[in-house]
């Protein structure tokens, strides 16, 4: 019977348990980072359980670190006090518990879901789990990853198995090249505009056909990280030969490549007819995308008009957002940018910005800030001179971490404010109470700042 | 985790679509270290005026005469975005035994089965006749049946059986795996190098 890749990196990890039931799953790396760690911790020490594999296990801090004022090297540096306490709990636990930690300050630091993949903890074929919804990004390189909840996060602490009923098979099949100025960002708004928040629930979905093979490993992670926002627990993407030279030489990656990718490349789907769903997508004329409302898939071309009030979620959505039915996207006033997130906070995402930035300055009133996904990722831009772009426009250059875009610590965008956003999530309040999030591509929100509205990018490569 | 076999409650009926885990417990929550005690913070955003205090009076969870409703009945999608299990510890915190919705987001749903605050899926009409009941309405969830039922009102649910059984014996995940640590000490002696 013909298979898919996710059935076959499922299949391999399954202790016990039939197809439909819940299966026990084996975890071959389990990324943990100070938010969701803190209760199951307490949960082994309370019940007197040991953490089965801290070899296994790898530690980040990313999700309430600061990112300002510069540099955010030590835990003096963390001002605020709960996510101080929240940081130290992570390090005592990662102490006592023998688990590596990419601690504050570490060249390592970084978005959990920018540094697995960089680390070359990532691999094909591999099972990853980790507190966060965004751990679907990691099957951009063939592994099988999904977000847990806290309970879930203890309970791999204890066994490193997890139990899963197995989903669908969802294939997205991807056609066309992209034109200049449109990014693997826009093809994810684009399938979430059309087919809902909720359109992937209960499957696997796999991304596959030619525009793949376009994409650079960074591009892949994008999609793969953002579908989740169409209800995709986990996605993925065959390991190809983009794959194999992404991996090599990385930290982690194997010291017998070769071998490695021998076995990597059995993970494959054997023929369309193996998915129980298939979407088309031809990308050809694609356009960037924004978004409007107060989740995901409001979103549109960013040359289209808002749309007429359907009901009553977008009643409240344009309220929210201070808009109204039939005003141009290129009419919303941008005032904020944000750049960074696991879902564009990585290298390439930072060029593609910069790019249009160079030569430019931010439109008067327009405050932005740039995140780096990860130390590496700052380090590597700082060597290209990214940071002196971003400076000269009158960005902010700051720390790694995942800063505005969940607002935890006091990295907020202010109310009221429309920011043009490379993050994933545009809900009421995720960017800051009574922000307005704006979600786009890293190249159209830094246009956006130049203008203080959303333009067209693809004009800026026409000049090319 | 508590057993879960009948239940009987008050309805609380939001009816909103997609609401997501944001709404029901918003991140600056996420910062606590414990696992309790976050019933007065759940739907936080849309429950308090802006001082985060002062309770918004048409917001149907403050109203008086809902305090003890432990039905949540809501619309398609419950509980989309973020996989911060403080959102269902807040739902639970709060008093709800049970969620009745069109269908929920999948990693809530799993979070729901590790509380004991049983999820149910319900077709809208269902739910909205649930919606429209007086805030003392008796609705009884029974489990070993799989029904919803008020007065002469009744409806079938369907769930899997493996989580069923979870609820019925309040069983602790890690116990139940463990019975299966040869396994995986099997699993892990003929493991790939590479995995
Ligand atoms: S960058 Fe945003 S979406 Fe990604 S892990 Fe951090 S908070 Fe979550």
């Amino acid at each position: 019977m013909a298979t898919t890749l996710f059935d076959k990196v499922w299949d391999r990890h399954v202790i016990t348990g039939k197809a439909g039931e819940p299966q026990l799953l084996y975890v071959d790396l389990h990324l943990i980072h100070e938010v969701t760690s803190p209760q199951p911790f307490d949960g082994l020490r309370e019940s007197g359980r040991q953490l089965r594999r801290p070899d296994r296990t790898f530690a980040t801090i990313d999700h309430n670190v600061p990112t300002a004022p510069q540099p955010v090297t030590t835990i003096a540096d963390v001002k605020d006090q709960i996510a101080r306490r929240q940081i130290e709990t992570l390090q005592k636990n990662c102490r006592d518990f023998g688990v590596h930690l990419a601690d504050i300050g570490d060249a390592d630091q970084g978005i959990v879901h920018v540094i697995g993949p960089h680390l070359g903890l990532t691999q094909p074929g591999r099972l990853i789990v980790c507190g966060d919804s965004h751990t679907s990004t990691h099957g951009a390189l063939g592994a099988l990853a999904f977000g847990i909840g806290t309970s879930e996060i203890e309970h791999v602490f204890t066994t490193q198995t997890i139990w899963q009923v197995k989903p669908k098979n969802l294939g997205v099949h991807l056609t066309g090249h992209l034109a200049p100025g449109v990014f693997a960002k826009d093809i994810v708004m684009a399938l979430i505009a059309k087919y809902g928040t909720n359109f992937a629930e209960g499957y696997a979905l796999e991304f596959y056909g030619p525009t793949i093979a376009d994409l650079s490993i960074e591009s892949r992670l994008t999609l793969t990280n953002m579908i989740i926002e169409g209800g995709a627990k986990m996605a993925m993407i065959q390991p190809d030969q983009t794959t194999f030279d992404y991996l090599r030489g990385r930290r982690y990656a194997p010291k017998d490549y070769e071998q490695a990718v021998a076995e990597w490349q059995q993970f494959k789907t054997d023929s369309p007819a193996a998915f129980d769903r298939i979407i088309e997508l031809d990308v050809s004329n694609l356009a960037p995308y924004v978004s409007w409302g107060t989740n995901p898939a409001m979103a549109l071309p960013c040359d289209a008009t808002l749309p007429a009030i359907a009901d009553q979620n977008m009643a409240r959505a344009y309220q929210y957002m201070d808009l109204q039915p039939g005003q141009a996207i290129t009419t919303i006033p941008i005032n904020w940018l944000f750049i960074g997130s696991c879902t564009n906070g990585r290298l390439s995402d930072l060029q593609e910005a910069a790019k249009i930035l160079a030569g430019h300055h931010l439109a008067p009133g327009v405050q932005a800030w740039v995140v780096p996904g990860s130390r590496a990722v700052q380090r590597a831009a700082e060597r290209l001179g990214l940071d002196q772009i971003f400076k000269a426009a009158g960005c902010e250059w700051r720390d790694p971490g995942c800063s505005a875009c969940l607002a935890m610590n006091p990295d907020k965008v202010p109310a009221g404010k429309h920011c043009a956003s490379t993050t994933n999530r545009n809900f009421e309040g995720r960017q800051g109470p009574g922000a307005r999030t704006h979600l786009a591509s890293p190249a159209m929100v830094a246009a956006a700042g130049i203008y203080g509205h959303f333009v067209d990018v693809r004009q800026f490569y026409e000049q090319e | 985790m508590e057993k879960f076999t009948v239940h009987q409650g008050t309805p609380m009926p939001i009816m909103n679509d997609d609401i997501d885990t944001d709404q029901l417990l918003p991140k600056q929550f996420l910062k606590r270290l414990t696992k309790r005690g976050y019933g007065d913070v759940l739907f936080y955003e849309w429950r308090y005026q802006a001082d985060g205090v002062t309770p918004q009076e048409n917001f149907i969870l403050n109203e008086p005469a809902r305090q003890q409703a432990s039905i949540l009945i809501t619309g398609d999608n419950f509980g989309i975005g973020s996989s911060r299990e403080h959102a269902v510890w807040a739902l639970r915190d709060w008093g709800f035994k049970a969620i009745i919705a069109g269908s929920f987001g999948p990693i809530l749903y799993m979070n729901c089965t590790k509380n004991g605050v049983l999820p149910i899926e319900l077709e809208q009409a269902a739910r909205e006749t649930l919606s429209e009941l007086p805030p003392t309405a008796k609705v009884t969830i029974d489990l070993v049946h799989q029904t919803v039922k008020c007065g002469a009102l009744s409806w079938k649910f369907t769930i899997n059986p493996a989580w069923k059984e979870k609820f019925l014996k309040g069983e602790d995940d890690i116990d139940q795996t463990m019975k299966f640590a040869d396994q995986i000490a099997a699993y892990e002696a003929q493991m790939s190098p590479y995995q």
